[in-house]
């Protein structure tokens, strides 16, 4: 039933999707609201799912797409507060693609194969996962904010930016919007890899830092920590944010992707 | 429907001739009673702004005398007046109206208050009861095509002049320009106007700085800002969102390394350069530095241009609207017009149907209910039948608008009266009855 509900999810992300699409060449404000409110019926399926499958016992919190369409539906929630503070829907442009994918991806309902080992504390568990998925939504979030402050750079230096139609905001509010969810985001990430490490601790007795995830989870963490840090420090934005966001991203999908490879963090069927 | 419409805009008329027919607000309720209370004239609104006055009928006969109202109601001659004076009927006067209302026959076009004020004439019109039926579709129509061309198009959604479009550039960059700093270099009446519009729009604090000392603390008294000494340029310049340059410098006072310390001091925040000098005061590679944004006459200039063009294009589109929803609301009115003649050609047949089952009745004796039914439906399925055809024709006419030559041949071959159905009875069923 909840995987019924996800994909009546995924229809409505459908329309988000397609919006992404179209903003980028033309701007209709009807259809920037058809997206909104299909973005908005969409969460509210997912959360019928979320918590459906939350009640039914079944949850299996390691599930790698239960997992997915928590990240999925949190990044979901991180635009929807960006829209009630800005009143703009532009971030979509990168989240909603980004939403349909992870939705699409746990809501196909192929099973991994992949097993966990058995944790001991799953209070913890749940937590890192929380923690951890929070921050990659605001990661998600603020990667597409940077994305779009380089093109309203571009239109703005290009100096044809004055055509009469443009769907993104100003500089500075895109420039908002990404160093708030970035800080935003920090501690949720900082506090997911420590409960993540103290799950690793009581399970294993250790936490192996030659292990590909935890490698990995500590480069993103850093270059998250670099971006937060130079942005304070010098404010840096615009190319060299961008550029600092992109590979924070890929560090984030690599230390997703290190799932496969990890001997210790490994996901369950759910 | 016979609407007409008369008045004079600021295309048709002078001022003089403008403020002389000029209604003020509180004498609007009025007028419109003496409108409505002309001879020939059911519903009547007047729009009254500084660019028209203009008025709307739905008349009894399609030819009211509005010139005479006009004349009699401002005390004008034919020979003052008539020259200005424009007057659309039927269709025209529609589409005059939409025009109106979508603002696309402003002095500026795609400014919004037309709208507003048609709607508040509207209200008033409505409040003394001048405008009811007709006119009152017609106005709603009107307000849902103004929104539309609004929604569609983007006639209202660009500023036309330099200094406009510095501030929408601003705009684009940081957002609010609430609290935002502006710094003037080269007192100058273009930058003095740039700068207005900038406060205008929420800009905070001003510095001013010219080579002549005294002048840039003239300016700046003038805008409650402070004057910089021009030595102390380099200094201060990094305070300042928006620069406005417009020395006589042979060479450029702006150049990279002058931005590049700027962003430092900044903590890399944005910073936008307005240069309307010639030459120009800002180097051409400080537009390569991250955060800063340079914009000189030239962009300045393209930039009007392309709204001017964009605004042209626009209209275009708002003008195929208007043409659409004209076309729609005609075709609604001309099914309204042959209304009436199809509710008399079914209220005539029933009338003969009546009277000769009425005539044979006696002749049938005593019938059983199940007779009398079957006598009805026999009569009614006749008619239903006979009527068909004629009723689908009028329906079809109407919407090829020629409702007038159809509905005339229909009425001599029936010999129907004239019944004036207004618009509440033209709501009945129009339908073959069953």
């Amino acid at each position: 039933m909840s995987l019924l509900w996800l994909r009546f999810a995924l229809a409505c992300y459908f329309i988000g999707l397609v919006y992404a699409f179209v903003a980028l060449t033309r701007t209709s404000d009807l259809f920037s609201r058809i997206a909104l409110h299909a973005a908005s019926l969409g969460m509210v399926f997912h959360f019928v799912s979320l918590t459906e499958l939350f009640l039914s016992g079944q949850v299996v919190w390691a599930s790698v797409h239960n997992g997915e369409s928590l990240l999925a539906f949190l990044s979901m929630t991180f635009f929807m507060v960006v829209y009630a503070i800005y009143q703009t829907t532009s971030p979509g442009v990168v989240v909603f693609p980004i939403v349909f994918f992870l939705t699409f991806v746990a809501a196909v309902g192929e099973q991994p194969v992949l097993l966990t080992q058995y944790v001991s504390h799953k209070g913890w568990l749940v937590a890192h996962i929380i923690l951890i998925f929070t921050g990659y939504a605001a990661l998600v979030l603020s990667f597409g904010a940077s994305l779009l402050y380089l093109l309203q750079e571009r239109r703005l230096k290009a100096k044809k930016s004055t055509s009469l139609i443009s769907f993104l905001p100003a500089l500075e509010v895109i420039d908002q919007i990404g160093y708030r969810t970035l800080l935003l985001g920090f501690p949720f990430m900082t506090l997911g890899l420590i409960t993540g490490s103290i799950v690793a601790l009581t399970t294993y007795g250790r936490v192996d830092f030659l292990d590909p995830k935890i490698l990995l989870s500590l480069l993103m963490w850093a270059v998250y920590m670099v971006m937060v840090f130079t942005r304070w420090n010098s404010g840096w934005r615009g190319r060299r944010a961008a550029f600092l966001a992109t590979f924070a991203f890929v560090a984030a999908l690599a230390a997703w992707a290190a799932n496969y490879f990890s001997a210790i963090h490994r996901f369950a069927a759910s | 429907m016979r609407v007409q419409l008369i008045g004079v805009n600021h295309k048709s008329a002078p001022v003089e001739v403008r403020e002389r027919l000029a209604i003020p607000e509180s004498r609007l309720p009025d007028t419109c009673r003496d409108l409505t209370a002309y001879p020939g004239i059911e519903e009547g609104m007047v729009i009254s702004t500084c660019n028209r006055v203009e008025i709307v009928a739905h008349t009894t006969n399609g030819s009211a005398d509005l010139r005479g109202f006009l004349h009699d109601h401002f005390h004008l001659t034919a020979d003052e007046l008539d020259a200005h004076l424009y007057e659309f009927r039927e269709k025209d006067a529609v589409r005059h109206l939409f025009r109106v209302a979508s603002s696309l026959d402003s002095m500026v076009v795609g400014e919004a208050q037309i709208l507003g004020q048609v709607k508040e004439a509207y209200a008033t019109a409505r409040a003394v009861g001048a405008v009811r039926g007709q006119l009152d579709q017609l106005f709603s129509r009107a307000f849902a095509v103004a929104k539309r061309v609004r929604t569609e198009t983007a006639v209202g959604s660009s500023s036309v002049s330099i200094a406009s479009v510095a501030v929408e550039l601003a705009q684009k960059i940081f957002g609010t320009l609430e609290g935002k700093t502006v710094f003037i270099v080269g007192a100058g009446k273009m930058s003095e106007l740039a700068a207005r519009h900038l406060m205008a729009h929420g800009c905070a604090a001003i510095f001013v700085a010219n080579r002549t000392y005294e002048r840039a603390i003239g300016l700046a008294q003038r805008f409650n800002g402070q004057a910089i000494k021009f030595d102390d340029l380099y200094n201060t310049c990094d305070r300042a969102d928006i620069v406005i340059t417009s020395t006589g410098s042979p060479r450029a006072i702006f150049r990279r390394e002058h931005g590049e310390q700027f962003l430092s001091r900044r903590k890399n925040r944005p910073m936008f350069f307005i240069d309307i000098a010639v030459p120009r005061d800002v180097s051409a590679d400080m537009a390569k530095l991250d955060g800063i944004f340079t914009y000189d006459i030239d962009d300045l200039q393209q930039a009007v241009t392309s709204h001017v063009a964009d605004r042209r294009k626009e209209a275009e589109l708002a003008e195929a609207i208007i043409t659409s929803e004209v076309e729609r609301f005609e075709a609604k009115l001309h099914t309204l017009d042959v209304v009436p003649t199809i509710v008399s050609l079914q209220d005539h047949l029933e009338t003969i149907r009546q009277t000769e089952i009425e005539r044979v009745r006696g002749r049938m004796g005593q019938l059983t209910p199940e007779q009398e039914i079957a006598i009805e439906a026999l009569t009614r399925g006749i008619i239903n039948k006979v009527m068909h055809t004629p009723i689908t024709t009028l329906k079809t006419a109407a919407k090829e608008s020629e409702a007038t030559t159809i509905v005339d041949v229909v009425r001599r071959l029936f010999n129907l009266h004239e019944r004036e159905t207004r618009a509440p009875d033209s709501k009945k069923e129009v339908g073959t009855r069953q």
